[in-house]
C-alpha cells in the first residue's frame, strides 16, 4: 500500500505498484451503493474516501487535490447536480471524473461526457470495469506534463497515444481518442508557447505546480480583454497583456482561450432538445454542435456573441476540454456506448417523447428477457420447492406456498410484460401510453366481454392479475399488464351486480343470502368474477386513497369473521403475519397495504368458493362507486341476472 | 445430529438461491456482494442488505405517500426517488425489484398516474417478496453458522 504523499504528475505513475494504491474519492448519496462501491474498489487495492454530499467532496477535494487520482461521482444527489460537481472538479482540479448512474439514458451520457467525464458507468457497477479506471489518470497525467521535462513528454506522448487507442474497453474508448487528440494539440500549443517565452513558474521541475483557478473576476477580465480585440483575432500573448494579472501565464490565457472559443461554439449552435440528438447519433461533425448543450451551459447561452458577461456558472460550465475531441471524432462515444450497451434502437429516436421513454425500456427488455428465461425453468424447480423439507414455522411453510405459486404467477405475468415491453420497443409507438402499449399482451386465461366503460377497463387491466396472484401477491406482475380491451367482462347483469355491492355493502342483509346467491352462480363465471374480482382491488388498492378506508376494513374484518371458508381463515392470520413488513411500514397508509393484501389473498387463493371472491369484493367495493362512474345502482341488482 | 444440520442448512440455502435466481428476484450481482464478504468484512452482505431494507421501506413510503396525495404532481420527486431505489436494488442484485422501478419511471414520466399506483403495488409487493426471501437466507446462515461452531468447536479455535 502507498503511503508516499506524491505529488499530481509524477511519483504515482512511475511507482511499479500503480494502480495498487491509487486515491480515488467515491461520492454517492445512496449508502447502499456507496458502500458496495467502496468495497469493490478496495477488492482492486484502491485507496478509497467516500462521502455521500457532493458539497463535502468539493471541499476535500479543493482542501487537497492531491490527496486524490481520480473521482467517482454519481449523477443524481441531493444537493448538488453531478454534472456541476463534474464541471468544477475538471474545471478547479483537472481531476479525472468518472460518473455514475442507475440509467444509462443516451442525454445523460452525452452530458457527462461533455461535461468532462472520462467515463459514465451504470450501476450496479461491476469489479471488471473497475479494474481498468486508473487508465484515466494515466492518460490525463501524459497529456498535462507541465511539470515535466520537455523530450520525457514527447515519449509519454507516443507512447500515451498507443495506450489510449489499444487499450480502451469501455464505452470511453473513441471518446478517449479524441481527447488524445485534442490533447496532443493543447500539448504542441502548449510546447510552442514555453519555447517562445522561457518558463514561467510552469516548466520548472518543482512537483506542486500552482493551478490557475479561472474566477469571476479573472474570467470576465479575460473576457474583456477578448471583446476589445474581437474573439476572432484575441491572441493569448495580446491577451495576457490586457489582463494585466500577475501570475498568470500565456498558457493559461491560451487553454483558457480554447475551452472558451470551443464552448461559444456550442451553445451558438445549440437549438437543442432530443431530437437533434438523435441526427447527431447519425454520426456527423455539423449534427454534434447542433446538440443541445444542456442545464449545465444555461447561463452561457443567455449570452449572445462578443459582448458576453459571464459568471461564476457560467465559466463553471465550461467543460474542461474534451469539446475539440469530440468534434474531431463525430462517431465518437456515444454511438459507440449505445452500440456497446446495445439498449437502444435507432428507429425508436425520432420523437421527443419516444426518446424518454425508448431509454427507458431498453432496460426493461434486456432484463425481462433474461428474467422471462429464468422464470420459464421455475417450474422445474416448483418439485424442489414441494418436496422442501418442512420448514419449522407455519411462517416459512407459508412462505413456501406462495414461493410456490409465485413462480406460476410471475411467468404469466412477466411473459405478458415482456410481450408488453418488446412489443412497445417494437411498434415503436413511442408516442402511447404506457398503458396502452401494454395492451399489446393478452392476457391468457380469460375470455371477457368488451367492458362497458374505460374505467373499467383501466381497472381490470391492473387488478386482473390480482386473480392469478398468490395470497401475499396483490398487484404483482399483472400491474403492468395492458389493459384487457381484447378481454371482456361478461355481462351487464355482471357489472351490475358488482356495482350494487360497490355502493351499497352496508345494505346487505346477511351473509348467508350471499353464500346462497354465490352458490347458484355457475363456476363458469370465475373468470368473469375473477376479472371483476381484480378489478375490484385493483380500485381497492389505487382506491386507497379513499377515507372509507376504514369502513372498508371494518367490513372486510366482519366478513372475514362469518367467512365459512377454511381456507380463508388460514390465510388470513398468516399472509398477515407473514408480511415482513417492518414496523416501520405498519403507518396508517400502509395498514392499507395489508389489508388489501389480505383481503386479495382471500379473493386469489379460492376462487372455487365464490362466496369469498364476493367477500372481497364487497370489502373493496365501498370506495370504488367513484372510479366505476355511478353507472352501478343497487336497485337494478337481481340475484338471478347473474347466474 | 448437528453436523448433519449444517449440510442440510448448507444445501437449504444453495436450493433457496438457485429459486430466487431462477425467478429473476437475484441477479449475478448479488453474488458479487458475497464475493466481496471475507474475512475483512465478515458480515458484508447482510450489513449492506440491512441498509438496503432500512433505505428502501423510506423509498416505498414516500412514494406511497406522495401518490396518495389528492394534489400529486410531483412526478419529478418521484422520479428522484425512483432513481435511487433503481441504483440502490441493482446494486445488491435484486433484479425483479429493479425491473418494476423501470417500469415505474416510465409511467411517472408520462405523468399516468394510475399506472404509477400499480407499479407501486407491484413494487411493494416484490419488495416484501425479496425481503422475506433474504430474511429466510440470513435465518438459515446465521443457523448454519451456528450448528458449524458447535460441531466443531475445536476447529473453530484452531482458527
Amino acid at each position: 500500500m502507498m503511503t508516499v504523499d506524491y505529488q499530481r504528475g509524477g511519483n504515482l505513475v512511475s511507482e511499479k505498484k500503480f494502480p495498487v494504491g491509487m486515491r480515488i474519492l467515491a461520492v454517492d448519496d445512496d449508502p447502499i451503493c456507496l458502500k458496495v462501491l467502496e468495497s469493490l474498489l478496495r477488492k482492486c487495492q484502491y485507496e478509497v474516501t467516500t462521502t455521500n454530499q457532493a458539497i463535502t467532496a468539493l471541499e476535500m477535494l479543493r482542501e487537497n487535490r492531491n490527496k486524490y487520482d481520480l473521482v467517482i461521482s454519481d449523477v443524481n444527489m441531493p444537493d448538488m447536480d453531478g454534472f456541476k460537481l463534474l464541471e468544477l472538479v475538471g474545471l478547479e482540479m483537472d481531476l479525472p471524473v468518472i460518473m455514475l448512474s442507475s440509467h444509462g439514458d443516451k442525454e445523460f451520457v452525452y452530458k457527462g461526457v461533455t461535461h468532462g467525464a472520462v467515463d459514465y458507468l451504470l450501476k450496479p457497477v461491476r469489479m471488471e470495469e473497475l479494474k481498468n479506471i486508473w487508465q484515466h489518470v494515466i492518460r490525463r497525467k501524459k497529456w498535462y506534463p507541465k511539470d515535466q521535462n520537455r523530450s520525457p513528454n514527447q515519449d509519454k506522448v507516443d507512447d500515451g497515444a498507443g495506450e489510449g487507442e489499444h487499450g480502451v474497453t469501455s464505452t470511453g474508448s473513441a471518446d478517449q481518442n479524441g481527447k488524445l487528440n485534442r490533447k496532443r494539440k493543447d500539448q504542441d500549443e502548449e510546447d510552442e508557447e514555453e519555447g517562445e517565452d522561457g518558463d514561467d513558474n510552469e516548466v520548472s521541475g518543482n512537483q506542486k505546480k500552482p493551478r490557475v483557478v479561472w474566477s469571476v473576476d479573472l474570467h470576465q477580465k479575460f473576457v474583456s480583454a477578448v471583446n476589445q480585440m474581437g474573439l476572432d483575432k484575441a491572441v493569448p500573448k495580446k491577451i495576457l497583456d490586457l489582463m494585466n494579472v500577475d501570475g498568470l501565464t500565456r498558457e493559461n490565457v491560451a487553454s483558457h482561450l480554447q475551452k472558451f472559443r470551443l464552448y461559444l461554439k456550442r451553445i451558438s449552435c445549440g437549438g437543442n432538445q432530443q431530437g437533434n440528438m438523435v441526427s447527431a447519433y447519425g454520426a456527423n461533425d455539423a449534427s454534434y454542435l447542433r446538440m443541445n448543450s444542456a442545464d449545465g451551459f444555461g447561463d452561457f447561452r443567455s449570452m449572445h456573441g462578443p459582448g458576453i458577461q459571464l459568471s461564476t456558472t457560467s465559466l463553471s460550465s465550461y467543460p474542461p476540454g474534451t469539446l475539440l475531441g469530440r468534434l474531431n471524432s463525430p462517431g465518437g462515444l456515444t454511438l459507440r456506448g449505445i452500440a456497446s450497451s446495445g439498449l437502444l434502437q435507432p428507429g425508436l429516436l425520432p420523437t421527443n417523447q419516444g426518446f424518454t421513454l425508448a431509454s427507458c425500456f431498453p432496460d426493461v427488455k434486456v432484463t425481462i428477457g433474461s428474467s422471462s428465461n429464468t422464470i420459464s425453468s421455475v417450474t422445474s424447480s416448483l418439485p424442489i420447492l414441494q418436496a422442501n423439507p418442512q420448514q419449522n414455522h407455519s411462517k416459512g411453510s407459508l412462505v413456501t406456498q406462495s414461493s410456490l405459486r409465485m413462480p406460476s404467477l410471475n411467468q404469466e405475468s412477466f411473459d405478458v410484460g415482456v410481450h408488453g415491453s418488446s412489443n412497445f420497443l417494437d411498434r415503436s409507438r413511442c408516442d402511447d401510453s404506457w398503458q396502452s402499449a401494454v395492451q399489446l399482451s393478452a392476457f391468457p386465461s380469460f375470455r371477457h366481454d368488451p367492458l362497458p366503460s374505460s374505467t373499467l377497463r383501466d381497472n381490470i387491466s391492473s387488478t386482473t392479475s390480482h386473480i392469478v396472484n398468490s395470497p401475499i401477491d396483490f398487484s404483482s406482475t399483472v400491474s403492468l399488464r395492458a389493459p384487457l380491451e381484447d378481454s371482456r367482462v361478461d355481462m351487464q347483469g355482471q357489472t351490475d351486480f358488482i356495482g350494487n355491492i360497490f355502493q351499497n355493502t352496508t345494505n346487505y342483509i346477511s351473509k348467508n343470502r350471499w353464500e346462497e346467491n354465490s352458490q347458484n352462480y355457475n363456476p363458469g363465471l370465475n373468470g368473469s368474477f375473477g376479472a371483476m374480482n381484480s378489478l375490484v382491488s385493483g380500485n381497492a388498492s389505487s382506491g386507497a386513497l379513499n377515507q372509507s378506508m376504514d369502513q372498508r376494513k371494518r367490513f372486510g374484518a366482519s366478513m372475514i369473521g362469518q367467512s365459512n371458508s377454511g381456507t380463508l381463515s388460514m390465510f388470513q392470520h398468516p399472509d398477515v403475519e407473514n408480511f415482513a413488513l417492518d414496523p416501520k411500514m405498519r403507518s396508517n397508509e400502509d395498514v392499507t397495504l395489508e389489508q388489501t393484501k389480505s383481503q386479495n389473498g382471500f379473493v386469489q387463493n379460492n376462487y372455487e368458493s365464490l362466496d369469498d371472491i364476493m367477500n372481497a369484493m364487497m370489502k373493496q367495493g365501498q370506495n370504488d362507486a367513484s372510479l366505476m362512474g355511478g353507472e352501478f345502482r343497487f336497485g337494478s341488482f337481481s340475484p338471478g341476472s347473474c347466474m | 445430529m448437528l453436523g448433519w444440520g449444517v449440510d442440510r442448512l448448507r444445501a437449504d440455502m444453495s436450493r433457496l438461491l438457485a429459486i430466487l435466481f431462477h425467478q429473476g428476484v437475484l441477479d449475478e450481482q448479488f453474488l458479487q456482494l458475497q464475493q466481496l464478504q471475507d474475512e475483512s468484512s465478515p458480515n458484508f452482505v447482510s450489513e449492506v442488505v440491512n441498509i438496503y431494507f432500512h433505505e428502501s421501506e423510506k423509498l416505498l413510503r414516500n412514494l406511497r405517500g406522495l401518490l396518495l396525495d389528492r394534489e400529486f404532481s410531483d412526478y419529478k420527486k418521484m422520479g428522484i426517488h425512483l432513481n435511487q431505489f433503481m441504483g440502490s436494488s441493482s446494486s445488491i442484485g435484486a433484479n425483479r425489484v429493479r425491473n418494476v422501478c423501470v417500469a415505474f419511471r416510465a409511467a411517472s414520466e408520462q405523468n399516468n398516474r394510475a399506472g404509477c399506483l400499480r407499479a407501486l403495488e407491484l413494487l411493494e409487493h416484490e419488495y416484501c417478496y425479496l425481503k422475506n426471501k433474504l430474511h429466510e437466507l440470513f435465518q438459515m446462515e446465521q443457523q448454519r453458522v451456528l450448528a458449524a461452531g458447535a460441531r466443531y468447536p475445536l476447529q473453530q479455535q484452531q482458527h
